[in-house]
């Protein structure tokens, strides 16, 4: 078996983000490491978060840092991966990409403990760059000019301390003075040898300075002193005459400020009151911001509190730390503060917000001061504070994170064409189930009723200069109805048009007249308001149109085309007359092109399948340059010109292709390259879009022209980062579309359907889903389906929280607190169940109040997708919390089928992994599955991490057990059972009488159930320990499953093996077969093996589009999903694995890590072809894909169609 | 020391235990080589950032706290040394 590996969806989870100007100038971008892929992101004027650019780079991101050479206009990027090398990116905005300006090799690749990656520290002034590891190394490169102002790099400067921990480094602003870098460092060599203990305990955390001598060109310690042991962010003062230079040094419970020769100033961090005592205060992100005269520190806490911290300094000498609260926004694990007056926060989990500044704290809030601080015998006085609405920042964008993906099922719940992605996202408060379905999204703008069924619709502008739109004309069955676009949209009767016939076409003619053809002529409406008609020979009418500004070719009934061209004066005159053979289905000409008189060519389709091309030139008027036979009589045709290439942010870098397109009457688009001399047709590739045949409009989409599709659905066809794109819009059945341009809407498209008239602009390019939330409670677990009913059940549950009851109890009491009355008190509670925002304290901005880490919350949801209503919930009692989950129908079928759901009370996983009980649920359905009732509850010895039906009976998963329930009256009866599973079961799939057991560290234990002798045996197991965390059964004798840390497997016993145990009926040979390497007597092979980078939590054989073949569906830690699609013939394995290897030699990944040794991370790749990395093809140089293509005998062009089919196949 | 012991399979040894963390030897011990062991791991929890993420949403705490967890618990991954036996 070969697979095509594919991401469907980028990581949406943030691990890192900075900000600078990157392009240059003024611009302010953010440039975010999501895993393996880096991100440029701008906001534009509107305060929209734009994605200019998206590279996978193949290698796992730790860190990044921005610096700028001293008076230069652009900030460059310094990455640290796991390559083993650091390298510095420079955005190019010409051909938007990122340029490697530097690699400089340091080490072996991969994160490792003492190979430096990890942390990235820069001089305030763009002097030098530290790189450290974890323990140990530090390197620092010194970073100049050359004398034609290129960058230039030095070799590395070791500042190595061996025996060391290093927690963070941060640069020190000295102003020009050597550049110094702080770190804060433990060393461990004692208390590794001590006995004792003694030493362990007086190891003491210390900051040192680092300073590089530019003179010596030497790295030498210069100063290091104790820091308090709670160390574990450093942040950069300003120095060098705007501040007093120094770090501040965040540590658990406090913001300390430090230089060399300087007293420590100290300040503790404010608590929220209702942290419990145990837990500490640590701060997670910082932010510095620093204008012309005054300068300030954002720093968030774990729990989502920013506090903002100054220094009152004279000169040097700083005299006080204050540290005030701020404003409350979910945990980030970036803050960036752009000179823009935005705050970016990239959240850990969930989504991504854009915030404006409306306020900088200057109002008195809560505040510690080193000058307050107060110490006791039981050490510092704590501050206390309530969290409470934002006050200084205000939300204006959200960025939409999957992170992390719990669960995810593939299911076609609501009917539609194509199947949804249901995911289970998020954490804590921040929890939702997520429907995803593979399509842009839209908005909406309006949606007005039409006097009658409209069957066409236009729009005009009066001028060819004109920015906008003047008229949206709408034809009827017998009328036309016109309507001006201004502040509103109305009615008119001046504009000319004809309004007692249907009309066939509407649009601009020459510079500033209009046209309107209808059935029985043409109407030129002059500028000046003088109209001329021209009329139909005879009794004919016209049924088809086909125009561009200069020129109209009209195909009257009987299949006789005539041509008309707009003369220097701007009448229409009418040039050539030809007889085509039969009636004619559809027309098109290609846009005039720039500096041109006419276009060349005309693209008539006819009723008997055929396409045909025929000229306009003067010279050759009307001649047939080719002819395409088709599938099926054609119903539309487009012209469209697609860049091959992407380069600069609109991609013109390669010469364009001109296009046809053609919606056949059986739903197929068909697309060919119309060849720009001679007219010949080549290289046609064909897609089928749905039940209806395509109707193809040209749309203005991000300033260029692309292609709206309206079948079954609508599909859009543009350019996005250089690759053409076809993908379904999430929007209902459309008639008959037009671009649409108004002052308040730029971009959109006006559309009829039924009796509506509806405007909406398309969001969000490039993606390939649109989501629907549905906010949970906590953190989901699993979700399950109750198939009748077609319902979901999900589990969810919580370490550390109160329950829902305790939350409203101490929420009324700090709101007795502060003293909001007894009225005004229930009215909120009332609200904030059904209005989340108007909510106080909303749970999903502030987090659930903390409790001790041995308490647990948990529910049990039914809830109803279609109409996202929970229909039951169920909180478990007791500190239990629910793990796993399956529905099961046993044998004696009294009640149907019920709900199994497996909880453990009391688990705790510090010091050492332990619990009070473990349990499982029966539950019955009510009320249609809407409601479920508790049947009974079941002790069992350890906890249940898997659940599954077989054979009308229950199989768990407790610990190390397997075992055969059966439903009893009051609880469930053991019926057999197996403890020979190495250590936790956590994944069950069944298969006739086969049992695949997923163990947590050990992998897959193929099972099978005697029901004669009533025994479980294992007869076969993996020989590779790996630490499942998702498994899928694929067939008899094959499992997938994805391992922690970031591998994608798939395992099968050998067919002779397998054969050999269905052929022995009385199970004798394989109980007493003896085991082989302390397990099974058979181990199954490894037949697939890819390392996706990222953590797979859920797996799922699924066809995302109906009539595809089935892939398998994977979503990740990182909020990413992807495909693994297994190829069907050994031409497409050759293909790709050839242009995958020459990928690998003529494009290796941007930071540095070879990517055979990426995806072969843990386990050497096998039979899987990397897709991300073949689909970078397009974004080679046009001569780099000329000689690959040369290589695998093809031309450029038709590898780019080899992917799009690939591509086509999964989505 | 003299130039033929520059090449001698020892002084390889103390130049690649020098260089290297972690380089194991013969009088290795159990205990010196599981602190070896979990601090590598730990390294690598917090350098592949899926994976600080997995323990965090496991733990209910936020990826900074999981960090600077697994960054504390390098000083001492296993416990206190055993009594050196003296030979």
């Amino acid at each position: 078996m070969y697979l095509y590996s594919l991401t469907l969806q980028q990581a949406t989870g943030i691990l890192c983000a900075i900000n600078g100007s990157f392009s240059g100038g003024k611009s302010q971008e953010i440039v975010v490491a999501r895993g393996k892929v880096l991100d440029l992101l701008r906001p534009d004027e509107n305060g929209k978060l734009q994605s200019l650019l998206s590279v996978e780079i193949f290698g796992a991101i730790r860190s990044l840092a921005q610096f700028r050479l001293t008076g230069a206009q652009k900030d460059y990027i310094v990455v640290g991966s796991d390559s083993g090398r650091i390298v510095i990116l420079e955005y190019n905005k010409e051909k938007n990409t990122f340029d490697k300006i530097h690699q400089e090799t340091f080490g072996k690749s991969g994160c490792r403990r003492i190979v430096p990656g990890q942390y990235l520290a820069i001089d305030p002034k763009g002097r030098a760059v530290m790189i450290g590891a974890c323990e140990k190394q530090k390197l620092v490169y010194v970073l100049n000019r050359d004398t034609a102002a290129r960058l230039t790099i030095s070799s590395p400067l070791e500042a190595h301390k061996s025996h060391t921990l290093v927690y963070s480094i941060c640069g020190v602003d000295c102003g020009f003075d050597n550049p110094i870098f702080a770190a804060i460092e433990l060393d461990y060599s004692e208390a590794d040898q001590d006995p004792t203990g003694q030493a362990a305990n007086e190891a003491q955390k210390h900051l040192t300075f680092y300073e590089l001598d530019l003179g010596l060109n030497h790295v030498s310690r210069k100063w290091s002193e104790q820091v308090d042991n709670g160390a574990n962010l450093l942040v950069t003062v300003p120095g060098g005459g705007d501040g007093p230079s120094g770090v501040l040094v965040c540590a658990e419970n406090f913001v300390i400020y430090k230089n060399q020769g300087h007293p420590d100033v100290r300040a503790v961090i404010p608590r929220r009151e209702d942290l419990p005592a145990e837990r500490g205060v640590l701060i997670v992100s910082a932010a510095m911001h620093k204008q012309k005269s005054m300068f300030f520190f954002l720093l968030q806490t774990e729990y989502g509190d920013i506090f903002k911290v100054t220094l009152e300094h004279e000169n040097d000498r700083v005299k006080e730390l204050k540290i005030k609260y701020f404003d409350t926004i979910p945990v980030t694990s970036s803050l960036c503060v752009l000179k823009s007056g935005f705050l970016f926060a990239a959240s850990e989990f969930g989504n991504h917000a854009l915030y404006q500044f409306q306020a900088i704290g200057g109002d008195p809030d809560v505040e510690a001061s080193s000058a307050t601080l107060m110490e006791t015998e039981e050490g510092f006085q704590p501050v206390f504070f309530q969290p409470r609405k934002l006050k200084n920042l205000v939300r204006i964008d959200q960025v939409e994170s999957l992170m992390p993906i719990m669960d995810m099922k593939v299911i076609n719940l609501f009917e539609e064409e194509t199947p949804q992605v249901f995911s289970l996202c998020g954490r804590g408060p921040r929890s939702s189930l997520r429907i995803l379905r593979p399509g842009l999204a839209i908005s909406e703008m309006a949606v007005s009723q039409l006097p009658g069924v409209p069957s066409a619709v236009w729009t005009v502008k009066k001028n060819v200069n004109d920015e906008f739109d003047a008229y949206i004309v709408v034809s009827f069955a017998n009328a036309t109805l016109v309507l001006s676009i201004g502040e509103t949209v109305e009615e008119v009767s001046d504009s000319g048009f004809l309004d007692t016939t249907p009309s066939l076409a509407v649009s601009l003619i020459g510079d500033d007249s209009l046209m309107q053809v209808h059935p029985s002529g043409i109407r030129h409406i002059r500028e000046d308001g003088r109209i001329n008609e021209w009329r139909t020979p005879g009794k004919r009418t016209i049924v088809k149109v086909g125009s561009n500004r200069l020129q109209v070719v009209i195909a009257l009934s009987g299949g006789e085309l005539i041509y008309f061209e707009v003369d220097m004066t701007g009448q229409l005159m009418e040039v050539e007359k030809h007889e085509m053979s039969g009636d004619i289905a559809c027309l098109d000409i290609a846009p005039v092109p720039e500096g041109r008189q006419r276009s060349r060519f005309l693209a008539v389709g006819s009723y008997d399948n055929t396409i045909r091309i025929l000229s306009l030139d003067p010279d050759d008027c009307m001649q047939v340059l080719s002819l395409q036979s088709v599938s099926s009589p054609p119903e539309s045709l487009l012209f469209l010109e697609v860049q091959a290439s992407i380069g600069g942010e609109d991609g013109a870098d390669h010469p364009a292709s001109l296009f046809l397109n053609a919606g056949l009457q059986n739903g197929v688009l068909f697309r060919t390259v119309v060849d720009m001399v001679t007219g010949q047709l080549s290289d046609a590739r064909s897609r089928f879009l749905g039940l209806r045949a395509p109707k193809l409009f040209s749309v203005i989409v991000r300033g260029r022209r692309a292609m709206l599709c309206l079948s079954s659905r609508p599909w859009l066809g543009y350019i996005h980062q250089g690759h053409f794109l076809l993908t379904p819009l999430s929007y209902e059945t459309l008639e008959y579309a037009a671009s649409f341009s108004s002052d308040q809407c730029a971009e959109g498209v006006v559309a009829v359907a039924g009796d509506a008239l509806r405007v909406f602009t398309i969001e969000r390019l490039g993606e390939s889903f649109n989501e629907t939330a549905v906010p949970l409670r906590y953190t989901p677990r699993k979700f399950v389906l109750q198939p009748k009913r077609k319902l979901l059940v999900i589990i969810e549950s919580d370490q550390g929280a109160f329950t829902a009851e305790e939350r409203e109890a101490a929420k009324k009491e700090s709101f007795e607190a502060a003293g909001v009355g007894e009225n005004g008190n229930t009215e909120q509670m009332e609200n904030g169940e059904d209005e989340e925002n108007s909510d106080p304290l909303s749970d999903e901005q502030y987090g659930y109040p903390k409790a001790e880490s041995g308490r647990w919350v948990s529910c049990i949801r039914v809830l109803d997708p279609r109409t996202t209503q929970t229909t039951c919930l169920l909180e478990l009692q007791d500190n239990e919390a629910a793990f796993s989950m399956c529905t099961v129908n046993f044998h004696d079928k009294e009640y149907g089928t019920l709900l199994a759901v497996g909880t453990a009370k009391g688990l705790q996983f510090w010091p050492k992994r332990s619990f009070e009980a473990g349990y499982i649920h029966i539950y019955r359905f009510r009320e249609e599955g809407k409601v479920l009732e508790l049947l009974h509850k079941t002790q069992v010895e350890g906890v249940p991490l898997a659940l599954s039906q077989f054979q009308g009976r229950l199989l768990a998963g407790i610990g190390s057990v397997l075992r055969l329930y059966d439903l009893g009256k009051r609880r469930l009866l053991r019926k057999c059972e197996n403890k020979l599973f190495p250590n936790t079961i956590t994944s069950i799939h069944t298969y006739r009488d086969r049992i695949y057991v997923g163990d947590m560290q050990e992998s897959f234990h193929y099972c099978k159930y005697r029901r004669d002798e009533n025994q479980l045996y294992i007869f076969a197991d993996d020989t590779v320990p790996r630490w499942l965390t998702a498994a899928q059964h694929i067939d008899f004798d094959t499992m997938a499953g994805a391992d922690k840390f970031g591998n994608v497997y798939f395992v099968r016993l050998p067919q002779d093996v397998s054969d050999e145990i269905e052929e022995d009926p009385t199970g004798g040979k394989i109980k007493w077969e003896q085991g082989k390497l302390n397990g099974a007597p058979n181990k199954v092979e490894e037949i697939v093996q890819f390392h996706v980078g990222d953590v797979v939590t859920c797996l799922q054989k699924a066809s995302l589009i109906p009539g595809g073949g089935e892939c398998i569906i994977y979503g990740t830690v990182m909020g990413s999903l992807g495909a693994l699609l297994p190829f069907t013939s050994r031409d497409d394995v050759d293909f790709f694995s050839h242009l995958e290897m020459h990928m690998r030699q003529e494009h290796p990944p941007l930071c540095g890590r070879d990517h055979m040794a990426y995806r072969s991370a843990y386990f050497p790749v096998k039979d899987v072809i990397d897709g991300d990395l073949c689909e970078q093809f397009p974004t080679l140089p046009m001569d780099m894909q000329r000689k690959i293509a040369d290589e695998l005998d093809r031309t450029p062009a038709e590898i780019l169609k080899k992917l799009e089919e690939i591509r086509n196949k999964i989505i | 020391m003299q130039a033929s012991d520059r090449f001698n399979i020892n002084s390889q040894l103390e130049h690649l235990q020098a260089k290297y963390v972690g380089t194991g030897h013969a009088d290795l011990t159990r205990f010196e080589w599981a602190v070896n062991i979990h601090r590598d791991s730990y390294a690598s929890y917090v350098g592949h950032y899926p994976i600080l993420a997995y323990f965090a949403v496991a733990e209910n705490e936020s990826i900074g706290r999981e960090r600077y967890n697994f960054m504390q618990k390098m000083l001492l991954p296993c416990g206190l040394p055993p009594e050196r036996e003296d030979d």
